[in-house]
Order: structure tokens, then sequence, then C-alpha cells
């Protein structure tokens, strides 16, 4: 039993840490700007993708650089072309508008790459075990996403908490005209600040690519969950994310390593559905129903607290 | 001016006239299968297996002259969408459908084209389903107009249990399956077998997850862990069954795989990036390596063209039987093509015997047991590019996989 809790809770917090490591870069975009971003799981799969081809080219960690950026440019462009004509429109505009280029973005990865799965490999340097606990293997690529993951928190918080950069971004999103008679152009500012976004985006592809699967399907797959995070976490809120992040990883983990279902808390008492409709309900797993256990929360928090948890305001 | 009309009307009768002689040669057989979305890479490599067999047949000659076309058909593996799909394909003059992935689909399809056939007599279709193994199909939901050349999940388990017979080191099995009529079906076969043939053997676990829907399969992986398994059986397919493995690998767990599906897209990259060497075993109608040199011949073409390897054999035996039973009946009406389908003896792609059941129009073959890794040197195919290739293990004949049905046909 201690077995099983211990790795349970490790496999939660490097799962919760991937879903922080994809949503860092959403939560940044609509904290900042206010724009929710469907497109970026679609970001995320472009990095993964960059990540991958460039890993064949020059290299993992050349790829780790030089794949964000070119996402984050990709970024920048779909705000400066894209978003900034649509902004006066109001949100529902921009909010289409991301959505449609979640659409069209699968389609040109699927044509370019195909709908079939990447070889992308844990580049050798990583490719060992760096613990055994209760002889299970933990990955030192694990290791190194978890590092990476609260690296990208720890900088995130300082830019944005305690720089002059980011307290004139922070300022550009209430107060655009002011910011910008105080001489900073705020346009740039937005553009920057989605290019950075996406950039996140663009990390968590290239590290997540070989422990998942690099394929055109991989933003649909990953696309519901984060927001989930950042809406459980409160709409905007980083520190929110980091901890619905862990919340999420921690409930999704142990829910799995659970068996009891409403039949079994009744035990001998167990009054028997067997034939009848309930009986699918009455005799589910709690290991059944975890994947959705987050939409679940989801729909809670919604109810009892619609700012999320640390969400400054109402969604 | 009159010139002109009357060319034009010499020139649209010919074009009319050469488009009637061409439909009327060329029989059109409607592949309905996911040609978009996330079963799209599947979808398109079974698309292109049956136009290599298209242009086989083609080359010799077609099937009693007529000239062979695979038309594509997207549904998106949604039963709603392949209804009208195969509407779509009735309205074209199709009298051949084909389907492969989702038993659901399956399962819509084989009641729409019974109807179909009821409701109008003359106009019969008939659907060769060469992948939807939901034994249901063959038993409760039996139709006249159905044929299966894929083994049934319960054949496969037959076959499986019946290898797992023989190895007295399999001793404490796990069964982790996805959460819906199929893999339900895998795991009550599972445990009705193992318990007939090795009541020995404990199941120390028993997981349905949700279907294609898990990112990180490493709490699964902690429990099975936990449980002390040393096999796992699992009817995964898709990226179910590479994140699977690659969660497996991950946390270092030393199990034998048995698998349904361990070789579709996907699957042999994952295996070879975890480094289980030989320690995926897969069930299927052929393997590349399989040692029979026409098999390994046609393997051989077939990755020259089409640049993948055959993952559907059966689709080879549905295609080449289709022609020999039309040949059989000297017609290409689908009610005297599936007459003499039923009962029909086939040597198959892979060697060996097959015949198709006339009760429930299940086809019986024999089935392979294969492993993933290192290639020995008499084994000229890999997988995915990755350099490992299947390896057979075990052989079952024909007579071994034949299981019970209850399908009570009702015929025209």
């Amino acid at each position: 039993m201690l077995e099983l809790i211990v790795i349970s809770t490790l496999n939660g917090v490097l799962f919760g840490m991937l879903l922080f490591l994809l949503s860092s870069g959403l939560t940044v975009i609509f904290s900042m700007m206010g724009v929710l971003n469907f497109a970026h799981a679609s970001f995320y799969m472009l990095g993964a993708f960059f990540g991958y081809q460039l890993t064949r080219w020059i290299g993992f960690w050349p790829a780790l650089v030089i794949a964000p950026l070119l996402v984050g440019a990709i970024g920048m462009a779909v705000e400066r072309y894209g978003l900034r004509n649509t902004h006066k429109h109001g949100h529902v505009a921009e909010l289409l508008l991301t959505f449609g280029l979640a659409f069209a973005i699968e389609e040109i990865v699927s044509m370019i790459w195909g709908k079939s799965p990447m070889d992308y490999r844990v580049p050798q340097a990583l490719d060992f075990s760096a613990f055994t606990i209760f002889s299970t293997n933990y990955p030192a690529y694990k290791m190194f996403m978890l590092a990476v993951s609260v690296l990208i928190f720890i900088a995130l918080l300082i830019v944005l908490k305690r720089t002059r950069v980011g307290l004139i971004v922070q300022a550009a999103l209430t107060h655009p005209s002011m910011v910008a008679h105080l001489g900073h152009n705020v346009g740039r500012v937005f553009m920057l600040v989605f290019g950075v976004g996406c950039a996140l985006a663009g990390v968590a592809g290239v590290i997540a690519g070989p422990a998942l699967v690099t394929q055109s399907d991989m933003a649909g797959l990953l696309g519901p969950i984060l927001f989930v995070v950042i809406v459980f976490g409160g709409l905007g809120s980083l520190p929110g994310a980091f901890i619905a992040s862990l919340v999420i990883g921690l409930v999704q983990t142990f829910a799995v390593a659970l068996n009891g279902s409403l039949a079994s808390l009744f035990g001998p008492l167990d009054p028997s559905f067997n034939a009848t409709v309930l009986a699918d309900i009455w005799n589910v797993t709690i290991a059944q129903i975890a994947p959705i256990l987050p939409y679940v929360l989801l729909v809670l928090i919604l109810i009892f607290r619609p700012m999320g948890l640390m969400g400054a305001r109402e969604t | 001016m009159r010139k002109l009309i009357v060319a034009a009307t010499a020139a649209l009768t010919i074009t009319m006239l050469g488009g009637t002689s061409y439909a009327q040669d060329t029989l059109k057989i409607g592949y309905i299968d996911p040609l978009s979305g996330g079963g799209a890479s599947i979808g398109e490599g079974g698309l292109k297996t049956f136009q290599y067999l298209a242009d086989e047949i083609n080359a010799k000659g077609g099937i009693l002259g007529h000239k062979v076309e695979i038309v594509p058909l997207d549904n998106k593996v949604n039963p709603q969408e392949s209804l009208v799909q195969a509407q779509k394909a009735i309205d074209a003059g199709i009298h051949y459908i084909t389907q492969g992935n989702g038993s659901s689909v399956a399962a819509a399809l084989e009641d729409f084209v019974t109807k179909h056939n009821t409701r109008n007599p003359g106009k019969e279709v008939l659907y060769f389903n060469y992948a939807a193994v939901d034994p249901a199909l063959t038993n409760d939901k039996c139709s006249f107009w159905h044929f299966r050349w894929d083994a049934g999940s319960d054949i496969k388990m037959e076959a499986l249990t019946n290898y797992m017979k023989g190895v007295p080191s399999i001793k404490k099995v796990y069964l982790i399956n996805q959460d819906y009529s199929f893999g339900q079906s895998v795991r009550a076969d599972a445990r009705k077998m193992l318990a007939a043939k090795r009541p020995d053997v404990q199941i120390v676990g028993d997981e349905l997850h949700p279907l294609l829907k898990i990112t990180d399969f490493s709490p699964y992986i902690a429990k099975i862990k936990a449980s002390g398994a040393d096999s796992v059986v699992t009817g995964n397919w898709g990226q179910d069954i590479a994140l699977l493995l690659k969660a497996a690998a991950d946390a270092g767990l030393k199990v034998n795989w048995y698998t349904y599906y361990a070789g579709g897209a996907g699957g042999p990259t994952a295996i070879k990036q975890t480094g289980l060497d030989h320690q995926v075993f897969q069930i299927t109608e052929g393997i590349p390596n399989g040692g029979y040199q026409p098999a390994m011949d046609f393997e051989k073409a077939f990755r020259a063209k089409v640049n993948m390897s055959l993952w559907y054999p059966r689709a080879v035996n549905e295609m080449r039987m289709f022609k020999a039973a039309a040949e059989k009946a000297k017609s290409i009406d689908p009610v005297k093509v599936a007459q003499a389908l039923e009962g029909m003896k086939f040597e198959v792609l892979d060697g060996g015997e097959g015949f198709m059941r006339k009760d429930d129009h299940q086809f019986f073959q024999p089935i392979y047991i294969s492993s993933f890794g290192t290639l020995k040197s008499n084994e000229p195919f890999d997988e995915e590019k990755t350099g490992w290739g299947w390896h057979p293990v075990a052989k079952i004949d024909t007579q071994q996989t034949i299981v019970p049905t209850t399908c009570k046909m009702k015929r025209p």
C-alpha cells in the first residue's frame, strides 16, 4: 500500500508538472491580454513537430532553443496580422479566430508530416533512469521535465511580479492608453506577450513530444484538459494554474489506483443491481472514471467558486 | 451553327456512351473507413492496401473481366456518418462495401445493409468486414449479407489462450482493456478461457480505462507492478497501446505483453523506443517474417510500391477470395457471390487452408503469435524503420481456433 501511495504521488506530481508546462503559456496570454487562446494546444503541437524535425537535423539541445523561438515567431505573426485586427470586434471574434486557427494548424501539420506518429526519441544524454524506488524506475527525462516546469514557473513569476517589463505588461492590459501615453508601444507589448505565450507552448511541445506521442491529433487530446487547469486554477492566475495542475495530476493518478465502486461501498449489504440498467453505474470503479474526474472538478468549481482557486475575477 | 450543335451532340453522346460502358465494366467496392480525424492514419493505410490489391487483380484481367475500383468514403469512425456514406455508395450503384475500423460502425452497417437488402430485392449489397472483431457481429447480430475475414476477438482469445496453455512460466495475469464493447469482450473471454484452460493461473488485476483519452499510463503501470503480474493481456489499439508500452518501459516494468494490436501504426516505434526486446507478443493472421515464400514475396512487392508494411493480410484473403467466389458463381451478382462464399475453402496468403463458416460467415484461418524485437538473419522485414521486426513464435492451426456461434441466419 505504501508503495502504491509513494509511486502514485510521484506519478501525480510528474503528470501535474507536465500539465503546468502546457498551461503556463495559456495562462500568461489570458492574464496579460484577456485572450482565451483556443489554438494553444496547436502551438504545443507545432513545438513538438518542429522539435522533432530540428532534432533530426541539428540535435535535441539546439532544437530545444530554436523550435520555441519559431513557434513564438508564428504566434507573434498571428497576433500582429490576426488578433490585432479582430481585437476591436471584441473577445468573441478573438475566440473564433483562435478556434479556426486550431483546425488550420492541425490540417497543415498532417499535410506536412502525415498522420502517423513520428519517431521522436528522448535524447541520448537523458536516456537513463534517474533513480529507482520500490523497484520502479524513474527516467531522467521525466526529472528533466519536472525541472523545466519549475524553472518556468519561477522565471515567469519573477518577470511578471518583480521587473519593469512585467509592470508595463500588466498596466497595458488595464490602462492601454495610459501606457501608450507614457511612451510604450502597446501593440508591440501585446505582440510580445502572445509570442512568449506561444513559445512556452512550443517548449512544452519539444519536451513532451518524446514522452508522449508526437502525432497530428496530439493537440486535440490535450486541449480540453488545459482549459480545465486554467479555469480550475483561476483564469489568468499563474500560481493558481500551478496548484491546479498538481491537484489534477494527483487526483487523476490516485483515482486510477483505487478499485472501489458504489457496490463495494456497501460491502455485503450491496443490493444487487446486476441485471438492471443501474448495474453499469453501480459497479463502475473509481479507476474507470479517473480520466473524467478533472472535468467533474471543472463543473464543481464553476458552480461553487466561479473565479477558480486563485482567480481575481469571475470567469 | 448547325455544325456546332451536331458536333456537340455527337461529342456528348460519345461521352455518355463511354461513361455508361465504363460503369458496366467497373466493379466498384465502397471503402468506408476514417480518412480524416484521429483514425485517419489507420484508414489511409487500409485504403492503400485495398487499392494495391485492386491493381493486382486488374493486372490479371480483373474479376470476370470487370475492372475493380476502390471508392474511398470517409466515415470518421462514426456510425451515423457511415450510414450516410453507405447510402451514397448504394446511390452510385455500388454493390460491395468493405469496412474495418470500429465494431460500433460495423454493427450499424450490418444492420443497415440487412434492412436495405430486405427492402430492395434485386439490388442487394454485400458487406465485407476486414477488421471489426466484436463477436456479436457473427453471433446474435449475424447477417447473411455480412462476411468477416478478421478473426473475431473470441477467436483470437481462443488461439492466444491455446498458446498460453503451453507456457508454464505464466502464473499471474493482468488484464487491461479499453472500456467499450470490444475491450469488455476481450476481458470477459480472457477470464472465461483462462479459467478453463489454465485454472492455476491467477488473474491479479482487471482494468478498464476510457477509450483513447489517457495521455499518461504511469498510474496504471504502478498498479500492474504492485499486483506482481508476470504477463499482461490487452486488446488496446492505437495510441492506447503505444502509450501503455511507453509508460511500462519508462518504469522498468518487466512483464510479457500479450496484445492484439501492438503492430498498429505507432506501436512498433513505441516498442523500439522502450527497448522491450521480444517481450511484446501479437496475435495476427499473418506476419511479414513468417518464412512462407509467397507471403514474403508479396510483402516485399507491397512494401516496394506502397511504402508501408502489410497490416492486413486478411484484406489480401478478402479480395482474392472475392475474386475466387465470383468466378465460382460465374457472376458478380451479390446474392450469387454470397452463396459461393458460404462454406468456401481458401488457401490464405500466409499458407494453410481457411474456410468461411456457413453458419455465421466468419472466416477461420491459421493464427500466429509473434514477438517484436531484433531480427534474425533470415528475417528481412522490420517495422516503421526501427530495425526491429516480428519474429514467429507459434502457429495455431485453423482447427484450434474454432469457437461455437449462436447465429441463426436468415437466408433470402
